[in-house]
């Protein structure tokens, strides 16, 4: 038994496009959220909401034997995890039953219910009343798994197009009175096309991003990407750690795109810490999805999520998440408007360094030639920085194996805030 | 050695469990599994200009092999290492690492203060190669051939770098198997099943490697004769021979005092044993010395099956040559380590075998040792010394003219000695380091002088 504790001062509860939940945590749509089993562990693990695994019209999908691959680190860390499975393999009728049961004995957890039916009216228009009365909380359009379902017209096929997302969005608008998320491919060149255009046919909210076209690997020996089915494979969709950079970028484009302006955002995309939940939520989220992390742990980790989610805003003084939610929008920008005459420089904390070297043959060879190696009397080397010849690149701080041994540090140079548009040495200032 | 002990119970007698005993003298490290090489290969930073390798005698490229170890590309791990050494093998498990390598290793510092384990993942990329061919080749004949005298790792390694460049040679082994110390001396935990000999096989596959056993400088041959019959001759002698405790009834030669002797004749017995229950078992013993030798010797004992074994050196444990990490192993294994106390006297029983040995306690008295006056006396079956071999003068009675420095052979930067066409090195040369690494370097460096030189003749000529 664990001995009681103090309740922290914050409150994770929020309402997300009128949909309320204990915290900001869910399990996005995949197979963490497959069936009730499945989803009652969830809620009894503490996650605040599910996005049910997507449904389709009957007959369910098939899948394929051999389903996942994954991008390794050389630890066998998962950098990146692929997929070739498509939305539900069970009756329609089953999941709905369960969903509305679930609901049932979990009233305080958000529960949304992911979409994907052909591209007609009719399809829409028949399926939706059946999922509202089941109870849930919500929808979520599926149109951005990016592997089996596009080739049927469906998911990704939708949501590369622009006017498929309006057109769809609105139908679902009509034909039903549940808040409507619309989920984003990133599978297309510039994200707030496809928000935008949610938002034109009247969505309550994107969530962004479904996984990434990929192949993982290669077996040299076989010569077939992996996964392998038979003595073959195809491109699946990818997610994890690997995702998250690609989908903060894209949820901070729509969180500063003003046409978007409003328009609340689920983030989802290789969350698997705290950490990384805080930044989505910065960057404009105002909830976020979790699948992989969960697939590779269990549901376990929500409970360190929470914890180390509701530590650091108490540390920082945040009561609810809606404080957080994009205090880091205003400070990302585009290029252009960067100040020109910010400099900053690498310093070595000769303390801690352990001479391996690294950032002398990182900056040497391909940088700016501005870490001088000397030789100490007593045969031990010397790294020191050649502040002349510095830009501040950051090359030899990421390269640099001992965390907080290399800094950069802003210099003061006297000069004001100058953007490219400002710049002198701009071509085109006078056009700017 | 079989006479001074033949006194004494055997292993088998006193120790019942054959297991036991065999136990004691597999693989002092266990060799890394797979998973094991994979991690730690990770833990390597893939320094620049790696204060490892500088700390390699034998130069080996280590950040290199070890990444191609981490991406699985064993053969190349190991080509690197043997390209550089092709001991790399037996080096891996004897090299005192911790002394070497691994204590430059950058993740030593404070942030981690744990090496990467250099010589453990060096066995596995040696252990796990699998070459469809041999990975060296010799270059085409070059007409001339060198005699290598002393099959030991400096002969051996002379040999094998002698051999790429196309020149034929010839080994001159005094015993009757290869391999010198790594034969006869590294302690048999360090290298079992039969590795040196396997290595060797390995090392004579690339070809024109003859050897001739039971030739032995100073005694069936004699530097001229060989000078005559070869274009260059490289002398890896090793050390041939004991120093003496200096003290009455010592062995004078000839005269074996019972229970007294050299911990290298020893050793050597107890590497070449099919059965170890046979080896001659003291039970209450004594080493004397503070070297990796004494402690081999005094651990070795102790996993016999020894009750008591006693470590005695004259200075304090900060001055013992043996490494830290030896000392330890010498601690866990029981043996009890005595310092500032030197023998003054081998104290026999009334048959005229060894029943003990006084010692004298020592102190430093201006910078200089000296005994205290007070006495003590150990009681043992068996006095082993391990106070450091030397050169055996022996085998150069004849070759008057080549010089000597601090008693053994003298070399110049390119491992010639005064002798022209002769070269040396190994434990044998002057500024020595008596470590198989070093041995392994000087062969190389050595045939590549000698190779230069040989080349240099021919563009005279
Ligand atoms: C007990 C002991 C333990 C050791 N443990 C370690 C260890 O753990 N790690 C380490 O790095 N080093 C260790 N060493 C040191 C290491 O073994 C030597 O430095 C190394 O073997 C030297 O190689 P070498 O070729 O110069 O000489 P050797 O290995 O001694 O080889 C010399 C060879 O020459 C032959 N020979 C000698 N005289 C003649 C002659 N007149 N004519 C023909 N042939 C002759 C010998 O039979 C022998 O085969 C140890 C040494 C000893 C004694
Ligand atoms: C095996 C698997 C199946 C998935 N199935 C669906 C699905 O049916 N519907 C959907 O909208 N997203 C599906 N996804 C995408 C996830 O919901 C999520 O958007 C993506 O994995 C990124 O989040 P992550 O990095 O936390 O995994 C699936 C992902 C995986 C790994
Ligand atoms: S990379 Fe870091 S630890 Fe290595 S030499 Fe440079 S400053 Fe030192
Ligand atoms: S040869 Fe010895 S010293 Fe050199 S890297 Fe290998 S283990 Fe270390
Ligand atoms: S010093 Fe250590 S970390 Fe650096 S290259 Fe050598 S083994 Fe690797």
């Amino acid at each position: 038994m664990k001995a009681p504790t103090r309740q922290l001062d914050v409150d994770l509860a929020i309402e997300f496009a009128g949909i309320r939940s204990p915290n900001p945590f869910w399990l996005a749509s995949a197979p963490p959220t497959d069936k009730a089993y499945n989803v009652e562990r969830a809620f009894a693990a503490g996650w605040g909401g599910v996005v049910w695994k997507t449904l389709g019209e009957d007959p369910p999908a098939v899948n394929v034997s051999s389903r996942y691959s994954a991008h390794f680190g050389h630890n066998r860390d998962v950098l990146g995890f692929n997929n070739i499975e498509l939305i539900t393999d069970r009756p329609l009728e089953t999941n709905l039953r369960e969903i509305s049961e679930v609901k049932q004995r979990w009233p305080d957890r958000a529960l949304i219910v992911s979409l994907m039916v052909p591209c007609v009216e009719e399809s829409w228009r028949a399926i939706l009343p059946r999922v509202e009365a089941t109870g849930a909380d919500g929808i979520e359009l599926n149109l951005g798994c990016p592997h089996g379902m596009p080739e049927r017209g469906m998911g990704a096929a939708v949501g590369q197009n622009p006017d498929l997302i309006e057109q769809v969005t609105r139908w679902c608008k009509t034909h039903s009175r549940l808040p409507v998320i619309v989920k984003l491919t990133p599978n297309i060149t510039d994200i707030r096309a496809a928000s935008r255009a949610a938002k034109l046919g009247g969505a309550d909210a994107v969530s962004l991003i479904n996984t990434v076209n990929s192949i993982t690997s290669v077996d040299l020996d076989r010569m077939i990407a992996r996964p392998i089915v038979g003595h073959q494979s195809t491109h699946g969709g990818y997610c994890g750690a690997a995702v998250k950079p690609i989908a903060l970028n894209m949820v901070a484009e729509i969180a500063r795109d003003p046409q978007s302006a409003g328009l609340p955002i689920c983030g989802i995309g290789g969350i698997s810490s705290w950490q990384d939940a805080a930044e989505f939520v910065a960057l404009g989220a105002g909830a976020v999805q979790v699948c992989t992390a969960a697939m590779l742990h269990g549901f376990r980790i929500v409970e360190e999520l929470q914890d180390g989610l509701a530590r650091w805003m108490v540390s920082k003084g945040y009561r609810r998440l809606a404080d957080v939610t994009g205090r880091a929008v205003d400070n990302t920008t585009d290029w252009k408007h960067l100040d020109m005459n910010f400099q900053t420089i690498a310093h070595i904390d000769q303390q801690q360094c352990i001479q391996c070297g690294r950032c002398y043959i990182a900056c040497e060879d391909t940088s700016h030639q501005s870490i001088a190696k000397l030789a100490e009397e007593d045969g031990t080397r010397r790294y020191e920085i050649i502040e002349a010849a510095c830009v501040g690149c950051n090359l030899c701080q990421i390269t640099c194996p001992v965390e907080g041994c290399i800094s950069m540090v802003p210099q003061s140079t006297g000069k004001p805030f100058m953007s490219w548009d400002e710049d002198p040495r701009n071509p085109f200032r006078e056009l700017a | 050695m079989n006479d001074s002990l033949k006194h004494l119970p055997q292993v088998g007698d006193v120790i019942a469990e054959r297991e036991k005993v065999e136990a004691g003298f597999r693989d002092l490290h266990p060799p890394l599994t797979q998973r094991q090489a994979i991690i730690e290969s990770q833990r390597c930073l893939y320094c620049h200009d790696a204060p490892c390798i500088e700390a390699c005698p034998s130069d080996i490229d280590i950040p290199r092999f070890i990444r191609e170890i981490s991406e699985d590309n064993i053969n190349g791990a190991a080509q690197t290492i043997l390209e550089e050494n092709i001991l790399g093998g037996s080096c891996a498990r004897v090299c005192p690492t911790e002394i070497l390598c691994e204590q430059h290793c950058v993740r030593n510092h404070h942030a981690e203060c744990q090496p990467v384990l250099i010589g453990r993942l060096q066995r596995y990329a040696i252990d796990h190669m699998h070459f469809a061919q041999h990975p060296f080749v010799r270059s085409a004949d070059s007409g001339r051939h060198v005699a290598v005298v002393g099959a030991g790792p400096a002969g051996l390694s002379c040999a094998h770098r002698l051999a790429t460049h196309g020149h034929r040679v010839t080994l001159y082994e005094a015993r009757h198997k290869p391999g010198g110390l790594n034969e006869y001396g590294i302690a048999r935990y360090k290298l079992v099943d039969d590795y040196a000999q396997k290595e060797i096989d390995f090392l004579l596959a690339i070809g024109g490697i003859e050897i001739r056993y039971g030739q032995r400088l100073g005694d069936n041959l004699d530097l001229d004769t060989l000078e005559r019959h070869h274009d260059a001759v490289f002398l890896g002698l090793g050390l041939g021979d004991n120093r003496r405790l200096g003290l009455d009834d010592e062995n004078a030669p000839g005269v074996a005092t019972p229970g007294l002797l050299p911990a290298t004749d020893y050793i050597r017995e107890l590497r070449q044993s099919d059965d170890l229950l046979q080896l001659p078992l003291a039970r209450r013993c004594v080493v004397i010395g503070a070297g990796n030798t004494a402690v081999d010797m005094a651990v070795q004992m102790a996993r016999l099956g020894a009750e008591a074994v006693t470590l005695v050196y004259r200075r304090g444990v900060e001055a013992m040559a043996a490494t830290a990490h030896e000392q330890e192993i010498a601690r866990a294994n029981g043996v009890r380590i005595l310092t500032w106390a030197r023998p003054e006297q081998v104290l026999l029983d009334h048959t005229g075998r060894l029943a003990g040995m006084r010692f004298e306690r020592t102190e430093l008295r201006d910078g200089n040792l000296a005994g205290t006056g007070e006495t003590f006396e150990i009681g043992a079956d068996a006095v082993f010394s391990a106070i450091g071999q030397c050169f055996d003068d022996h085998s150069l009675a004849e070759a008057g003219e080549l010089a000597r420095e601090l008693g053994r052979i003298r070399v110049d930067g390119h491992f010639r000695t005064t002798r022209q066409g002769v070269y040396a090195g190994g434990d044998c040369i002057a500024p020595g380091e008596d470590l198989t690494v070093q041995a392994v370097q000087h062969g190389k460096l050595a045939a590549e002088a000698i190779h230069q030189d040989l080349m240099a003749q021919q563009e005279v000529a």
